[in-house]
């Protein structure tokens, strides 16, 4: 395994820049997950390390190595793409076997049985070994496409959405899996996505992309609670952070524009009368969507609360985030 | 404005039985939920509700009528597909006032209906242009504007933000919910996405293989679920299932898993051979003083929350903490569960044992 850096790395196609002097170091063994709505530079950022694209400036290192002019193949790197790609003749077993049989890898057959067993395992898909891959369901393709990456043991994974396109059930499975696999090998993983229950929980450090601009690389404890911006304090939380004009409560500080209240930063009981709109039971949490001077926000309260549309609840804020006028968060 | 009543409806598709006998109803102003996984009839009882499929058997009533076998054109409801299909070569005031112009309905009239249709959906600055270049928001908006602006007697609606992303889909639930308060229509909504009918619906129903597994409020079904999918399906992490091998009696008050003794709602019927033991993520505590161990094998981050997954003798099992506390992964800690909150369920049938914390809901509900 190995580290992988992008220093100031630059890409635009035609007039859209994609990405924007980005430099990131993802450390040996961390698992860095790339967060952004469509259209941030997610993608490309992948496409840049794995060499299926060429940065217009910058340079990218991988294990030392500077990447420039190497292809995707010399890269060492096994990628996931979110529409899986099968070799639709093979069986299951062939297509995770396939890429251990690369004659540079001299791999004995007792060495891929072993590794193509531990890995169907893994993504339960032990039964379908001998299957056609034509004859899995989408979420079996996907699984398998996984595990082709998963018997290698490239310097990097990239994964691009991986699990999109999985039921919840599975989704949750592999989130798991997946972050078990990565701690225990000590891979170094660069993954992409726009699911931030997969951020939260998998990654190690959270890269956060605003219109190819890294803007923010953490941890996601320190991203969730101690954002650099509007923006990237948007990136996580369920219910989304409230942002509303900082004047509204009392206590702003000099250049405050915005206060941002996530539902742990709203004290319900205490402080000035917000009117219920509307209680939404989602069962282990209930949100209330409050009306208090004429703006909307939403927070947490007991699952059995006795609160109804139209009473009122006394809330404050505590601890808040502030942010200037361009969103910039002010410490 | 109406109340829906399904009755015994039975649908098959030659040896197929897509939905047997099932029997709700969705009353006048509801905003009702068709939950369940793909193939599991929700669809199908949607289309039979709407007149595009015809029932094997059964009845369905709208507003008392019995109108089963009447053909769609007769129900007057609406119906909003997943993908909203706009007619590319109109404009958006066209595109909304077309079903009352082919409806006969005069110009002015239409003319009046669709601005109140564009101001109750905020898009009057957009009726000029055409639909090609909007986005899919408005598009969305559009689409609902038509079938509102004939103001039938209920919506239905086939996963209308299924193809949305993430962000974008959670702010149309909320709008869509908003403008349901507003408008007060009844509205059928079929989904498969637990959370979106926990957080729209102000009824669900839970279907499974053709089968109405349960129907009522939001959250009577999450905290007494009546069958273990029901169970399974509603909340994330899903609830908790550990197996265990016993006998329950009428009125006892705890049960026996691995030697440990843990108290549940006091029992209104007996069962004994597999049974499961459930319990949902947030109502376990971890206590180190606790005879029930369980050794954390995994840990994930959620911002308020974290899921600590644990390996126990009865199997996994995930708990929702708060993030504050710390827990490590290899750690070995003692385990209780909110006694009140505790569902026992038969493991072959899967069906819930009624208890007396739970019967108010699954033999009223």
């Amino acid at each position: 395994m190995a580290e992988v850096t992008l220093t100031g790395v630059s890409k635009s196609f035609g007039p859209d820049v994609a990405l924007d002097d980005v430099t990131m170091s993802i450390r040996d063994g961390s698992f860095v997950v790339l967060l952004g709505p469509t259209g941030a530079g997610k993608t490309t950022t992948l496409r840049m390390v794995s060499g299926l694209d060429v940065p217009d400036a910058g340079h990218i290192t991988i294990g030392g190595r500077t990447m420039t002019g190497l292809t995707p193949a010399q890269r060492d790197v096994a990628m996931v793409f979110q529409q899986y790609s099968l070799y639709p003749h093979l069986t299951v077993r062939q297509n995770l076997e396939f890429p251990l049989k690369s004659p540079l890898l001299k791999t004995t057959q007792t060495e891929i049985e072993r590794k193509v067993g531990e890995v169907a395992e893994v993504l339960q898909i032990s039964h379908k070994l001998d299957n056609k891959a034509t004859a899995l369901s989408g979420g079996e393709m996907q699984r398998v496409s996984i595990g082709r990456a998963l018997v290698r043991n490239p310097s990097v994974y990239l994964m691009d959405e991986p699990l999109s396109s999985l039921d919840a059930k599975l989704r949750s499975d592999l989130r798991v899996e997946l972050k078990r696999i990565q701690a225990s090998s000590g891979a170094t993983l660069l993954y992409v996505t726009h699911d931030q229950i997969e951020a939260m929980t998998m990654a190690t450090h959270v890269g956060v992309l605003d219109k190819g601009k890294l803007v923010q690389f953490g941890s996601p404890r320190e991203i969730y609670e101690d954002p650099v911006s509007i923006y990237a304090a948007s990136r996580l939380g369920q219910p989304r952070i409230n942002v509303l004009p900082a004047g509204l409560f009392a206590g702003a500080p000099v250049g405050a524009e915005k206060i941002g209240l996530r539902p742990e930063q709203i004290v319900q009981g205490e402080g000035e009368d917000s009117l219920v709109k509307r209680v939404e039971h989602l069962g282990d949490q209930t949100r209330l969507h409050l009306s208090f001077k004429d703006h909307e926000l939403i927070t947490v309260t007991n699952a059995h609360t006795n609160l109804s549309n139209g009473d009122i609840v006394k809330i404050r804020p505590n601890n808040p985030f502030y942010f200037d006028a361009a969103g910039t968060r002010l410490v | 404005m109406a109340q829906i009543r399904i009755e015994n409806v039975r649908k098959e598709f030659g040896s197929f039985t897509a939905v047997q006998a099932s029997s709700f109803t969705v009353e006048d102003g509801e905003f009702f939920m068709l939950l369940g996984p793909s193939g599991c009839g929700k669809t199908t009882t949607l289309r039979m509700m709407a007149g595009l499929e015809l029932p094997t058997s059964g009845q369905i009533y709208i507003d008392g009528e019995e109108v089963g076998q009447k053909p769609a054109s007769q129900r007057d409801i609406a119906f909003v597909f997943q993908m909203f299909a706009l007619y590319p070569h109109m404009n958006v005031g066209k595109n909304i006032s077309y079903p009352l112009l082919s409806q006969g309905i005069p110009k002015t009239e239409a003319r009046k209906r669709v601005a109140e249709v564009a101001r109750i959906l905020g898009i009057e600055g957009i009726l000029d242009r055409p639909v090609g270049g909007l986005s899919g928001g408005d598009r969305q908006r559009v689409a609902l504007g038509r079938a509102i602006v004939r103001e039938p007697k209920a919506f239905l609606m086939d996963e209308p933000l299924g193809a949305l992303d993430a962000e974008f889909r959670e702010h149309m639930s909320h709008e869509l919910r908003a403008l349901h308060d507003r408008m007060g229509a009844t509205t059928v909504y079929v989904t498969h996405d637990q959370l979106e009918a926990m957080q729209m619906g102000d009824k669900i129903v839970v279907m499974n293989h053709g089968v109405v597994e349960q129907y009522g409020l939001p959250q009577a079904i999450y905290d007494w679920p009546a069958t273990k999918f029901v169970a399974q399906f509603i909340g994330s992490p899903p609830m908790n299932f550990l197996d265990f091998h016993g006998m329950v009696g009428k009125g006892m008050t705890s049960v026996s898993l691995s030697e440990a003794k843990f108290d549940v709602p006091e029992l209104r019927e007996g069962a004994s051979g597999d049974l499961i033991f459930g319990v949902r993520p947030e109502h376990i505590r971890l206590d180190d003083s606790a005879p029930y161990k369980g050794l954390v094998i995994a840990t994930e981050y959620l911002g308020t929350t974290q899921i600590i997954t644990f390996d126990t003798p009865n199997g996994l099992l995930k708990a929702r903490v708060a993030s504050t506390e710390t827990i490590r992964v290899g750690a070995q800690t003692g385990l209780t569960f909110d006694q009140r909150t505790i569902t026992l369920f038969e493991a072959g049938a899967g069906r819930a044992l009624l208890s007396a914390a739970n019967e108010g809901v699954l033999v009223n509900g």
